[in-house]
């Protein structure tokens, strides 16, 4: 039984399925931004999967800005939870729905 | 041997991920994520993504996830979440079945293989030929990728800056002077439902 | 040199827009002076333009400068560009000119005005459109400065608005030029639909080298000519030109007599090629146009008694000279005949709005007389013009108009009869005006024999108490301004002080009024007709004609007849004029017939048909603009409304919905990619 490239590309649809649900089933901001987590190393394992099978390193590169990127985006969510939660302690996803048309 | 590391790893990784989603406590979840990404650490090192391996360690279990539970001490550890109810009609069989819907096509195109999903011709076999090692890639990012990289190192500045911004902002403003009287009930709610 | 064009309509818009921004800090005089010194900047640049174009060689004389593409639009693409020509420079050397002397004038004339710097402001916008008007180098960029100057008509014959008969005498210009205005349009759509382009040298160069059909040919000239009825005040459309002198003589002389009025007669000499290629009965229509004008005004202006309307009326019969000429062929004699009438008209209105100064905004010729003594100046510089537009050799009127009934009789003796009818007419009104103003004795206090109840009315009116303060003149002998509470100038005091002398108005009302007066007399070498080479004007003009002037047929015995005849008629309506005005042999009876003074009921007649049969219809547009017109754009309104409030619950403010939709969109398109692909 050899591992191809397939499997991990099934793992990786399967983690990214599961940040996806947990995205929308969760209410805790801070959970959500986990699951967000979860998908985007669902991707990163795909496309380090994709560098090996082609035996292109820019699949790693991409990873690599990915993960930048994701710091970025969590500095600066986490930021914005704390702004939120300060005033408004517990306050879940579905509280903040002040642009309801 | 490498299927030995793979079923492991997927394994860690699936219950990590399971725990994120499952787990009723904010800080449960926060440690299952260290469990699913030391698994995609592993199954990096199993591609001989090695730097890449390090980084997810480092970066990720070791900042990212920190700054994640530094957060829920800030606001309290006790922050459990109420699993059973769904204030949302609809909104936990609606997310389940589009996700499920949703691997169901990535599997599809799965199958496909390097058949034409888009149209355009798919390549799963070695195109360059160049084993992707540090060296290669550190020669990518810095040459190929250079503008890149001074793109994210301004969009980090600039998300320390804007994350500066948020939390100063906070503090100026009177607690008691809320704007915002929905938030104050909805809030309020949620404080009974805990 | 040539590309200094752009300067001649910039440094008015700077002025205008320097005057919008500062105009009120300003204040008095600055502004005016501000004004008054763009409008010379802008002369300056014309002369700079027009030595570089006489620089060049005859057929070199043409020079066309783009600024930027204005209008990109599908096939349609319009620049903003200036066309330098001799006809366009012709007309920009006189309009700058007598504009600078005109707001010098202006600075006099409205002192004391509360609005001083607005006056000035829409001046400045005026010489702008106008020098746009002219030197645009298409159809387009000549309609913007068309609509301007409306615009700026309109604004300046209300410029007094707080009295109703000025603001509707404003209206009725603004409304009365619209028809004008759509023929106009309609002219450049049909321009643009069969060559493609509304450039003037695309037009000219295809009119010229025979490609437009004689029927488009003819479609395009009588449109356009609705376009100069309206604007060039012509029969039926001339009925807001008198009423037009509701404004501010300075404005009279420059907009309704020296350049606006003129455009039509720029438009129809600017486009003389399509003329050419049109059915043979096209100029006749604009003859026959033009002559009956001529001829219907100057019988109006016999029976006229404010100083202002005789010579609006007057404007309006010179401008048909001017439509008769392009329409028998003369169009330099036309163009000729703008330029002296400029002068001498322009010369006209600034010296009566000396008179009406002088009187106290008396504008009733009945209580003037004997004026000459008291006013050196104005009344040599009047009689001047007189002399000019009647048509006495060797004053500039002479000249130009002989030419043009020159023009007239090897076209069509009709039309050169009526003419002359008209000029005898002419030479006969402005004597009778010139000697019940200037000469015999005064008559200031006297009451008009007709209007004694309604001036004794006035007298007792209680707004009439604030005496002869209300409205904003100085008198110069006390040097005191009256402020005006509010600037009234319709409702005139009737009763002058016992102790009145009419003064001479200040050196900035009298310098304009002597300058004009030296090409009142000699602009009439411009273009002497003894031998071909004093046809100075002609050979100058010649590039933009494209050799469409008409040939004269006959001898130099047709000359000299002609000649002769005119000065004829003019010594006769003189003459004529004296017995019944000066000498008083004669009844005036006779000449002031009541068609005259009430306009041949063309007005009241119009206003019966629009006020009667045409409320119907207006009613019926009425309707159908708030019924279907406004009930599509509302219903389509409310339809989006409706819509809006049905998607409105889609925004349910909670992100995991907006989430979910995010995946649902994902799914779908995977599964659109996938049904596509050959699995």
């Amino acid at each position: 039984m050899v591992v191809t490239g397939t499997w991990y590309l099934v793992l990786s649809a399967m983690l990214f399925t599961i940040g996806g649900v947990g995205l929308l089933v969760r209410r805790n901001p801070l959970v959500m931004f986990m699951c967000i987590e979860l998908m985007l190393n669902a991707v990163n394992l795909s496309f380090v999967t994709f560098a090996r099978m082609l035996g292109d390193v820019d699949g790693q590169a991409v990873v690599f800005f990915v993960l930048v990127v994701a710091a970025a985006e969590v500095v600066v969510g986490l930021a914005i939870i704390v702004a939120i939660m300060r005033r408004r302690p517990r306050a879940t996803a579905d509280d903040l729905a002040l642009l309801k048309g | 041997m490498e299927t030995f590391v793979f079923l492991v790893g997927a394994a860690v990784i699936l219950a990590g991920a399971l725990g994120v989603v499952l787990s009723a406590s904010a800080t449960r979840a926060a440690l299952s994520l260290i469990g699913t990404l030391f698994g995609i650490a592993v199954l990096f090192v199993a591609q001989e993504a090695h730097f890449l391996a390090a980084v997810q360690v480092i970066v990720y279990a070791g900042a990212i996830v920190v700054l994640f539970l530094f957060v829920l001490m800030l606001l309290g550890v006790d922050t459990t979440e109420d699993l059973s109810i769904e204030p949302i009609t609809a909104q936990r069989p609606a997310a389940i079945v589009a996700g499920l819907a949703f691997f169901g096509m990535v599997m599809l195109a799965l199958s496909a293989g390097a058949d034409s999903v888009t149209g355009m011709p798919g390549a799963f076999d070695p195109v360059a030929g160049t084993v992707p090692d540090i060296v290669a890639l550190g020669r990518s990012i810095f040459t190929t990728h250079v503008f890149a990289l001074e793109a994210t190192a301004l969009l980090l500045t600039i998300a320390v800056v804007g994350a500066v911004v948020l939390v100063r902002k906070a503090e100026t403003i009177d607690p008691d002077d809320d704007i915002s009287p929905q938030l104050q009930d909805a809030s309020t709610e949620d404080g009974e439902e805990a | 040199m040539l590309e200094l064009v752009w300067l001649i309509p910039a440094l008015p818009l700077a002025g205008f827009l320097l005057l919008v921004v500062f105009g009120r800090r300003l204040g008095e005089p600055g502004a005016g002076w501000l004004a008054t010194a763009a409008m010379g900047g802008s002369f300056a640049a014309t002369l700079v333009v027009f030595l570089g174009l006489i620089d060049r060689p005859g057929d070199d004389r043409f020079f066309t400068q783009t600024l930027f593409e204005w209008v990109p639009s599908g096939d349609l693409s319009v620049d903003a560009g200036f066309l330098v020509d001799p006809l366009s420079i012709s007309f920009a050397l006189f309009i700058t000119g007598v504009a600078t002397l005109i707001h010098l004038y202006s600075i006099g004339y409205m002192h004391g005005d509360p609005n001083f710097s607005k006056f000035f402001i829409y001046l400045n916008l005026f010489a702008f459109s106008m020098l746009l008007l002219v030197l645009g180098d298409n159809l387009l960029l000549t309609f913007l400065g068309w609509e301007g100057v409306g615009t700026c008509s309109y604004l300046l014959i209300s410029f007094w608005f707080t009295d109703k008969n000025n603001a509707s005498a404003g209206k009725k210009a603004f409304v009365t030029n619209r028809i004008g205005d759509w023929g106009f349009m309609v002219a450049m759509f049909l321009v643009f639909v069969t060559i493609g382009s509304l450039s003037y040298v695309d037009l000219l160069g295809a009119a010229d080298g025979g490609q437009i059909a004689a029927v488009t040919a003819t479609g395009i000239v009588l449109l356009l000519l609705v376009g100069a009825i309206g604007k060039s005040a012509q029969v039926p459309l001339f009925v807001w030109l008198p009423d037009a002198m509701a404004g501010p003589t300075p404005v009279s002389a420059l907009i309704h007599a020296a350049t606006m009025v003129t455009a039509g007669v720029y438009l129809l000499v600017r486009v003389n090629p399509v003329i050419a290629s049109s059915f043979g009965w096209t100029p006749d229509v604009i003859a026959w146009v033009g002559v009956i004008t001529a001829l219907v005004a100057a019988t109006i202006a016999l029976a006229q008694n404010d100083i202002k309307k005789v010579l609006a009326y007057s404007t309006v019969s010179q401008l048909g000279f001017m439509f008769f000429a392009i329409g028998s062929g003369a169009y330099v004699a036309a163009v000729f005949h703008v330029i002296t009438h400029a002068f001498f008209k322009a010369l006209l209105f600034l010296g009566s709005g000396s008179v009406i100064h002088a009187m106290h905004e008396e504008q009733d010729m009945r209580r003037m007389g004997g004026l000459r003594k008291f006013l050196p100046i104005t009344s040599v510089t009047f009689i001047i013009g007189w002399l000019a537009i009647a048509g006495v050799p060797p004053f500039a009127g002479f000249w130009s108009k002989d030419e043009i009934l020159l023009y007239a009789w090897n076209n069509n003796v009709a039309i050169w009869a009526a003419g002359s009818l008209a000029a005898l007419l002419t030479a006969f009104y402005m004597s009778r005006q010139v000697f019940m103003v200037f000469f015999g004795e005064s008559r200031w206090h006297e009451p008009i024999p007709a209007e004694v109840p309604a001036a004794a009315a006035v007298a007792d009116d209680a707004t009439s108490e604030a005496g002869g303060n209300e409205d904003a003149e100085v008198d110069p002998e006390t040097g005191d301004a009256e402020p005006a509470d509010v600037p009234d100038h319709a409702e005139r005091e009737h009763a002058l002080p016992a102790d009145f002398t009419p003064h001479e108005s200040p050196w900035t009302m009298t310098l304009p009024l002597v300058v004009l007066a030296v090409p009142a007399v000699i602009a009439g070498g411009l273009n002497l007709p003894f031998t071909k080479d004093l046809h100075f004007f002609e050979h100058f003009l010649e590039p933009s004609l494209f050799g469409n002037e008409a040939v004269l047929t006959g001898g130099a015995g047709t000359k000299w007849f002609v000649a002769g005849a005119s000065i004829v008629i003019a010594l006769v309506g003189i003459l004529a004029a004296a017995a019944v005005y000066l000498k008083r042999r004669l009844s005036p009876e006779p000449f002031e017939q009541k068609a005259f003074a009430e306009g041949w009921w063309i007005d009241s007649t119009f206003a019966r048909l629009v006020g009667g049969p045409g409320t119907a219809v207006f009613n019926a547009a009425d309707w159908f603009d708030r019924t279907i017109i406004d009930g599509t754009v509302n219903g389509v309104a409310s339809g989006v409304r409706a819509g809006g409030t049905a998607l409105r619950v889609l925004q349910t403010g909670l992100a995991r919905t907006y989430a979910l939709s995010i995946v649902v969109g994902a799914v779908l398109i995977a599964a659109w990619f996938l049904t596509r692909a050959s699995l």
